[in-house]
């Protein structure tokens, strides 16, 4: 363990548990007749609809186009008619308008060929194709990719640093996708180098996944990619892009700031896969791999999931849940959001579907703040959370602001060691939902 | 022995004597030239520091129509009376016709009348309840009834009542709007003060659909335009509304409504 890197404030080490799934293949789910694509599933302006009630479409084709410089594409993840355009609930909370598609009858999913053609093209094109194909980060954050490797003029990317950590304790989704990818991952990687121009590639993995570790190394090695293997000490959040460059440049990324200002661009593993197969298989992204987990699932797995499906379509192939599970979450256990629908559809974001037991869940009643300072510990981005926690409680948003309230990335760390259960995390997104509220008004 | 008191009591005297006519004359010669009006205009106004005219507090207030020229009309809790009292200080001819309003929560629903969707447990606040799936009622449209607006209502004018709706008083109120600011579904509605009834739902769901979640809201079945022609209801996307500048009687259609949701602010249940 001696002389691993890590990142170096904070950090707390939760329960694993991912040997649920980590041992299991990723298996391509059952498309189910009623698909329901959102528009809102990315960062930023949710995307146009393009198609109306009753239209014809093919699998891939566009059906909302980007709204705006930050927002991304979506495509149909299925060929099939237009049933409906309606409004539905995320699993974060939020509504967001959906086309809801009737898969046709006997859709075979088309069978992609790999191309080189991508090699003759400059990295202008690349980002097009990459926007056009609505990938966006598949770490959690869905920030579109294309705004994130269109480095701007004047800025160096000194490191391209790929996030490999999967630091949320039950998702195995990119621990799978390294051990059964690898060959693919070396190819987009090589894609995204030509976009973003680096002068050195790491991948930062951490060692609880030495397969992967390996088999990142083996195969770089024999297709000839310089691939800076990292492997990570294990710690949350280091996933999380601030912390991750960190540990692998020992750079801090300053208080507002994006990673190009420490000359560096992060991209997740997922994402990576997400660029090959828009670029050299012409596949736009309306497919991902979700960890279907947790002590209240029959057969854990991993699942090649179809953007739109249902997360009940996704249980059952599953062999069903037990009867009464405390808790369904979309996202890792940390920084995912509980919900109350099962037919709340899977989108770009959803990494993990997680059944909670109340063993698990473990959920108890809230006190007093203690002053313990457990939650300053803990925070990795040096914040003190019950400062924030109570100006927010006191309707006090300002103040919450001047003691860097947007600094928060709501990793849950604090909540987590909190052991007077108060939901801190809840707190600091009510607050920054009421400083905006304020801003616009 | 006696002489040391004197010449302490002498020399402390005189220097106190000196440093004080100094401290006269410097208050004259550098004294800061107030406008007498900004004093005159914090006496009038209500002294209630509500904000809602947008400066920080009554005294804020009084400062910026003096010295930026601010409006006039703002302050909501005085109406009329203030901004006419303002006018006559300010030397300038002030038009207000409107006439006093009141803050109404347009809902009765309480978590037994109306369906829930889920279990809640997180922060006792309408607008972190409202994040998570538009709030635990079925319907999105009524009051959650965790209180934000009690929270933020400076003059205590809103409370819970036994049966677990929320209520403003409307004597108490004093129309600042902070209320209809931080609620996050839109409930809250200002009417003329000296209106006795409303219309207590702010769905437009069909009445089909609003059975479904709630039996105090609104269905849009329009027996209250039928039975009260004269007291300006008009249901308009399955939500009856009420033209308050009619003044025909509304008894018929408190009385006939099948939900029960046109209130007679009145009648204390």
């Amino acid at each position: 363990m001696k002389g691993l890197k890590t990142f170096s404030r904070g950090g707390i080490h939760p329960h694993g548990r991912k040997n649920l799934t980590n041992k299991k293949e990723i298996v391509t789910a059952d498309i189910p007749e009623t698909l329901i694509v959102p528009m809102a599933q990315h960062l930023g302006a949710p995307a146009e609809v393009v198609v109306a009630a009753g239209d014809e479409i093919k699998e891939g084709m566009l059906i909302g186009k980007p709204a705006g410089f930050i927002s991304a594409a979506v495509h149909s993840p299925v060929s099939g008619t237009v049933k409906e355009i309606t409004d539905v609930y995320l699993a974060n909370g939020m509504k967001s308008s959906a086309v809801v598609i009737e898969k046709e009858e006997g859709f075979i999913p088309a069978e992609k060929t790999k191309s080189d053609s991508w090699k003759s093209k400059t990295p202008q094109e690349l980002i097009e194709i990459v926007k056009d194909s609505g990938v966006v980060g598949l770490g959690g954050a869905t920030f579109p990719a294309n705004v994130k490797y269109m480095v701007p003029k004047g800025e160096k990317a000194e490191y391209l640093i790929i996030n490999a950590v999967e630091c949320e304790p039950y998702l195995s989704a990119d621990h799978r996708l390294m051990l059964e990818k690898a060959s693919e991952l070396i190819e987009g990687l090589r894609i995204i180098s030509k976009m973003v121009e680096p002068e050195k590639v790491a991948i930062g993995i951490e060692i609880n996944k030495p397969d992967a570790i390996e088999i990142m190394r083996k195969q770089a090695e024999a297709e000839n990619f310089d691939l800076e293997v990292v492997p990570l000490k294990l710690k949350y959040p280091q996933g999380d892009e601030k912390q991750l460059i960190k540990a692998v440049t020992g750079r801090e990324v300053p208080s507002g700031g994006l990673p190009i200002a420490v000359g560096c661009v992060v991209s997740n593993v997922g994402t990576v896969n997400a660029v090959y197969e828009a670029v050299a298989l012409g596949k736009p992204l309306y497919e991902r791999t979700v960890s279907v987990t947790g002590l209240g699932v029959k057969n854990p797995g991993n699942f090649l999931t179809r953007v739109g499906t249902p997360i009940s379509s996704l249980l059952e192939a599953c062999g069903g849940i037990i009867d009464n599970p405390a808790k369904v979450v979309v996202g890792g256990p940390m920084m995912g959001f509980s919900i109350y629908d099962l037919d709340t559809p899977v989108t770009k974001g959803t990494s993990g579907i997680l059944i909670l037991t109340d063993e698990e869940s473990g959920s108890g009643s809230r006190t007093a703040c203690l002053s313990c300072g457990r939650c300053v510990s803990v925070c990795p981005m040096g914040l003190n959370p019950t400062k924030m926690f109570k100006f927010v409680d006191h309707d006090d948003y300002d103040s919450a602001m001047q003691n860097n309230l947007m600094d928060c990335k709501e990793c849950g760390c604090c909540a987590y060691a909190c052991p007077a259960n108060i939901p801190l995390v809840q707190g600091m997104r009510l607050g920054k939902k009421m400083a905006r509220k304020k801003k616009v008004s | 022995m006696i002489n040391r008191v004197i010449y302490a009591f002498l020399s402390v005297g005189i220097l106190g004597g000196a440093l004080g006519l100094a401290l006269a004359y410097a208050a004259k010669i550098f004294a800061v030239k107030k406008d007498e009006r900004v004093g005159a205009l914090e006496e009038i106004l209500p002294g209630v520091n509500c904000g809602a005219c947008g400066y920080p507090g009554c005294s804020g207030y009084a400062e910026a129509i003096v010295m930026e020229d601010a409006e006039m009309t703002l302050c909501s809790p005085g109406g009329a009376a203030v901004a006419a009292k303002i006018g006559e200080i300010m030397g300038a001819e002030v038009n207000v016709s409107s006439e006093k309003m009141v803050a109404q929560i347009m809902c009765r629903g309480t978590r037994e009348t109306s369906k829930t969707k889920f279990e809640y447990d997180g922060i006792q606040d309408c607008n972190a309840l409202h994040s998570s799936f538009g709030g635990d009622k079925v319907c999105p449209y009524g009051c959650l009834g965790l209180g934000s607006c009690i929270d933020v209502c400076p003059v205590d004018a809103i409370a819970k009542t036994e049966a677990g709706y929320l209520e403003i008083d409307r004597d108490k109120c004093i129309s600042c709007g902070k209320c209809i600011d931080v609620c996050p579904t839109g409930v809250i509605k200002m009417i003329p003060y000296n209106a006795r009834h409303i219309v207590a739902c702010n769905s437009t769901d069909k009445g089909g659909v609003v059975r479904k979640y709630c039996s105090v809201g609104c269905i849009g079945c329009k027996m209250c335009e039928k039975k009260s022609p004269e007291g300006g209801f008009k249901v308009e996307n399955f939500l009856a509304a009420i033209d308050y500048s009619a003044e025909g009687s509304r008894a018929e259609a408190v009385e006939v409504c099948p939900a029960k949701c046109i209130i007679d602010l009145d009648v204390v249940e």
